[in-house]
């Protein structure tokens, strides 16, 4: 019972790692209730031309990044470059969705920065973009080759992203 | 300043030039009813703090189409949270449904309660232990001199 003082500062201890995880984190970045699920199925058309078809049956049986992108997204500029980097080392390929966005500006964008995707589908009304539970761009998926959702990345992807958080699921992956 | 007056009339009723959603989505009174219901309770993912009634940002302004578009297939209240829930996890509603993840969200209020009550039961009973008089109680040898000042 003379140890009682100890009480408040035991619960203190307990308290203090469970507000400093909280602090630490982002509210803004929400897990995907789509994660180790299968990624949702979407046919649209493709940002290029109209008339071609962009959907999930383009990489299905391979290892993909679905990557959510716009043209007023400031993000999205600052990580192209290195989606450029990724394309030329053929280290995966990237499927674009094009979200909320005008064909002409998107356009625009791909002729002059350059184009590291396989493809972009034109998601004009956000249909897909809700399917997929997107809320903001750039968000990167990684997909499976049989389809699930490995990891969803909230903000402009980085080598070091890639390192650290895409690489080794994918090795995980197949090592299964 | 003949004009002044009108100007702050007008002033007045800037809020409603915001409005979101202006005109009812749908004839139905019952309908709309529920989907007025449902707007509120949903979380507009892309400003955290604004129900999908209360924004203007595009997410929510196609949440609010889907939301619509399910209403009018038919579907139900519990299937529309589902089809947000799916997408976009508990954290769009308001207020978390019950089940096995949320539980503790439930329950920690009630719990904190009842640890509250208890310490406060166990305080209580303990001062009433105490010696209402001056003098030093011979058990514990303290003195209750301190309180004495509020007992008559």
């Amino acid at each position: 019972m003379k140890l009682r003082f100890l009480l408040p500062v035991a619960v203190f201890a307990i308290l203090l790692p469970v507000f400093l995880f909280g602090l630490m984190r982002d509210p803004s970045e929400l897990p995907s209730p789509l994660l180790n699920k299968a990624a949702p199925e979407f046919a649209l058309p493709s940002v290029q031309d109209p008339s071609a078809t962009v959907g999930s049956d383009d990489y299905a049986g391979q290892f993909a990044l679905v990557n959510v992108w716009a043209t007023w997204c400031v993000g999205c500029r600052h990580e192209h470059d290195f989606l450029l980097t990724l394309a030329e080392r053929e280290a995966i390929p990237i499927y674009g969705l094009n979200w909320r966005d005008s064909r002409e500006e998107a356009k625009k964008w791909l002729e002059q920065l350059g184009d590291p995707y396989v493809a972009s589908a034109f998601d004009a009304d956000g249909t897909v973009g809700i399917d997929w539970g997107v809320y903001g761009a750039p968000e990167t998926f990684l997909i499976a080759p049989d389809g699930t959702v490995l990891h969803k990345h909230l903000s402009p992807l980085t080598e070091e992203v890639w390192q650290q958080d895409f690489l080794p699921r994918i090795n995980a992956a197949r090592g299964q | 300043m003949r004009s002044f007056l009108p100007a702050l009339l007008l002033m007045m009723f800037t809020p409603l030039a915001f409005a979101i959603d202006a005109g009812r989505a749908f004839d139905d009174p019952e309908l709309q009813a529920r989907y007025e219901e449902i707007i509120s309770e949903v979380r507009c993912l892309q400003c955290q703090n604004e129900s999908l009634k209360d924004s203007n940002a595009f997410l929510a302004v196609d949440l609010r189409r889907e939301i619509r578009r399910l209403l009018s297939e038919g579907k139900t209240d519990a299937e529309v949270y589902e089809f947000l829930v799916q997408r976009y996890g508990e954290f769009a509603l308001y207020r978390p449904r019950m089940s096995g993840r949320t539980i503790v969200l439930w329950l920690a209020p009630l719990l904190l309660l009842g640890v509250g009550a208890v310490v406060a039961f166990r305080v209580v009973r303990g001062r009433m232990a105490l010696p209402i008089d001056d003098e030093t109680d011979p058990e514990t040898g303290s003195s209750a001199e301190g309180r004495a000042t509020d007992r008559p």
